[in-house]
This record gives C-alpha cells, sequence and structure tokens, in this order.
C-alpha cells in the first residue's frame, strides 16, 4: 500500500484528513479466480450451443429421431472415438458450466455464511457424483454387457 | 459535454406548443415511513409503514417540491436527504414510483398521477430514518478503488496535460455524483452487501482510464477480487437508475475487458 502513503498529505488548516482504511484483509482474495470463472462460462456456453444442439439434432430429429434410441444404437455411437469425445467435452462443460453457475446463485441468495458453506458442499459432492460416473461409463461401457 | 438522457426533448415536435398548464393539482405522496423511536408499548421494534399525504402541486414542479411542503406544512417529522436540489448534490437519491431517482430531477407531470405516487429509501443500504440511509457502506466502496490521482515521481511545475482524446476516454464516468441510485438498483448489491456495486467501479474506471494516472493496477486488482466486478451480473439496472445518464454497464464490461486483456 506504499502508493495510498504518497498520496497528497493536506496540512495546516481544518481538521487532518481522515486515513485511508487499511488494508482489506477480509476480501483480498488475490487470484484470477473469478476472472477465469467468468471467462469460462462464456466460452464453454458458446462450446455448449454447438455441442448440445448437435446433440439434440442427432438424438432427437435425424433418422427417425428418438424412436431408435435404445441400447444398440449408444453402442454403435460409443464405438466411435469421436462421439466418446464429443460427449466426454459435452458432460464435463455442462457439468462444470451449471456448477459454476448455481455457485454464483448462492453466494448471491444464501444469506448466512453457513447456509452458504453447506449448499456447496452440496453442489460439489453432487458434480463429482456425476462427473465421476459420466465419465466412467463413457471409458469403461462395454457393448457386450447383456450378453 | 455533460450529455443527460431527455427523452421528451428527442420525441416529435407537435405542430403546435400546447401551452404549459400550471393548474395546480392534488397529487397523493405514499411515503414508506421508519420512525426509529416509534418502539411499541412492550419494548417492540419500530416497523416501517406506508403513509399517505395529499399535496397540492403545480405538474411542472419536482416530486422535491412536495415533499418540503409536505415537511413544512403537514408533518415536520418527515425525513429526508436534500441540499442542491438542482440534481448535482446527489443526497436526494429516493425510491419513486419503484425506480431509483433523484427526487429533485422528477417532474410531478411525467408521473401517473391518478394514482399515489410511492416513495421509499433506496434498497440495499440500512435505513435509519424514513428516506434517510446509512450510506457508510456505499462510500467505503467508493473509498476502497482508491478515487484519487495516483502518480509516482516528482511533481510536475505545471498542469499535468493530456490530450481531448484521452480525457473523451473516461469522460462519461466523471459524471458521477456519487447519488447511490445505480448502486441500490443493482440486484447483486441487495442480496450481496459486500459486493462494490456500480457506483465504486464507475469511479475506478474514472481513474483507470485517465492517462494521467499510474495506480491502473492496483485498483485493476482491487477489483478482481471475488467481490469485485466479475459479480456484475449485466442486469442494466444502473444503467437504467444513473440520473447523470451514465452508460454504468458498459464502464464495468470496460474494467472486465482491461482485466481480462492485462491478465490472460
Amino acid at each position: 500500500m506504499a502508493l495510498i502513503e504518497n498520496a497528497p498529505k493536506i496540512t495546516g488548516g481544518g481538521p487532518a484528513l481522515e486515513a485511508p482504511r487499511s488494508k482489506r484483509s477480509p476480501r483480498s482474495t488475490k487470484t484470477n479466480f473469478e476472472l477465469y470463472a467468468w471467462l469460462f462460462m462464456r466460452l464453454s456456453g458458446i462450446l455448449l450451443v454447438v455441442l448440445v444442439i448437435g446433440h439434440l439434432i442427432i438424438q432427437l430429429i435425424i433418422d427417425g429421431g428418438v424412436t431408435r434410441i435404445g441400447f444398440a444404437f449408444v453402442a454403435g455411437r460409443w464405438a466411435n472415438p469421436f462421439w466418446m469425445t464429443w460427449d466426454l467435452v459435452m458432460l464435463w462443460l455442462a457439468e462444470l458450466h451449471g456448477v459454476n453457475g448455481l455457485r454464483t446463485i448462492i453466494n448471491d441468495y444464501a444469506e448466512r455464511d453457513q447456509t452458504r458453506f453447506w449448499l456447496k458442499v452440496l453442489l460439489y459432492t453432487s458434480a463429482l457424483i456425476v462427473l465421476f460416473t459420466g465419465t466412467l461409463v463413457i471409458f469403461t461401457f462395454d457393448p457386450n454387457i447383456g450378453q | 459535454m455533460t450529455a443527460v438522457i431527455e427523452e421528451a426533448a428527442s420525441g416529435p415536435a407537435p405542430a403546435q406548443k400546447p401551452a404549459r398548464d400550471h393548474t395546480p393539482i392534488v397529487i397523493t405522496l405514499r411515503i414508506r415511513r421508519f420512525l426509529p423511536d416509534l418502539v411499541g408499548p412492550n419494548g417492540e421494534p419500530p416497523v416501517p409503514f406506508w403513509q399517505d399525504f395529499q399535496v397540492e402541486a403545480d405538474p411542472t414542479e419536482r416530486i422535491l417540491t412536495a415533499m418540503l411542503k409536505v415537511k413544512g406544512e403537514q408533518d415536520g417529522s418527515l425525513t429526508f436527504r436534500r441540499s442542491c436540489a438542482h440534481g448535482i448534490c446527489g443526497s436526494d437519491a429516493m425510491r419513486i414510483n419503484g425506480r431509483n431517482r433523484l427526487a429533485c430531477k422528477t417532474l410531478v407531470k411525467d408521473l401517473d398521477v391518478t394514482k399515489p405516487i410511492t416513495i421509499e429509501a433506496i434498497k440495499g443500504l440500512e435505513v435509519e430514518k424514513d428516506l434517510v440511509v446509512d450510506m457508510d457502506p456505499f462510500f467505503q466502496s467508493f473509498k476502497d478503488v482508491m478515487p484519487f490521482l495516483i502518480t509516482s515521481g516528482n511533481e510536475p511545475t505545471r498542469e499535468r496535460l493530456q490530450s481531448p482524446e484521452d480525457r473523451e476516454r473516461f469522460d462519461d464516468t466523471t459524471k458521477c455524483i456519487l447519488c447511490a441510485c445505480c448502486t441500490t438498483s443493482c440486484p447483486v448489491f441487495w442480496t450481496d452487501g459486500q459486493y462494490f456495486g456500480p457506483a465504486a467501479i464507475v469511479n475506478a474506471h474514472r481513474f483507470i482510464f485517465d492517462s494521467r494516472d499510474e495506480g491502473a493496477e492496483q485498483r485493476l486488482e482491487i477489483l478482481n477480487e471475488k467481490e469485485g466486478v466479475w459479480r456484475c451480473r449485466t442486469t442494466f439496472n444502473c444503467t437504467d437508475a444513473c440520473p447523470r445518464g451514465i452508460e454504468v454497464t458498459k464502464a464495468i464490461q470496460e474494467v472486465k475487458r482491461a482485466l481480462i486483456f492485462r491478465r490472460v
């Protein structure tokens, strides 16, 4: 805070100026986390528009749409690394995008620190479960499981 | 330079300008009162209540004039701040018909006088009495962004000159009168008292983009914090509320952009 000390001092006549508040200790975070979170929301949002709309068109509209979706259809798609990557990226981006959005909403509306803390614990736990099971299924999917 | 939005002036001009009607009309001011001394018989804490005042007003008069009439003639206990009464000191920000405005810049004829005009204290700051709120948290955020010129080296012996283009860069944000209309219209500020709020960011913007100032990095660092510019949800309430016509949301976005391009 060296520069605050360099601020012009008013001397003589009138009461002395109140010293500017010292360090903003409780709010000081000194990381770029919020910046990256904000950027991530924008970039993942753009990617998700493509991924999700593409996903919906393939699943619901093309080739008879929703009626053809079954175990065999999923097995066929996940035999291809391209669709595995597509679904994996969509899973992670959508989950993290949603988690970050909810984190902001909790910060906005949970008034007590305790409420804030427990809502976030719940949120992050659920996110971990979804990400873990989702990723596990995509990587370990066995098309011959029923035989 | 100081362009203030004058919506009425920009509309198509009528062929014959009708003569201004100065016939006084009776308007109802529905004011949200809070009297801290009004403790219940069993020591219950005071509760806010709505009170109606009928007052005669010229349609071209300001709401502030009507309120002063109420205070002078009907109820001297009605409490509100006002100083210059000409829209420059920023004392009389209040929520009139649900919108943050200055009582001294709001004309009776611009409001629907067939219904009571509601007047309440600005939201998000603690009400002390009637329309007077505790402005300390607001000014603390203002102080936190260091709203003064920061330079290094020796002071020049003459003025610190700057080109008209450099001055234009932050012209919009020099218009702030610190009335708190923007900050107290911000939904993030309502729910999160730690958020710096639009007014503090506007005043940081005024120095960050000033070519003579050297403290931009420090101010950006402060606004990069958890409760800084990234809390802004771009709802534009602040821009709508500003009685000086400052494009507040745009200023906040410019600070975000400066942060991104400096740090990423």
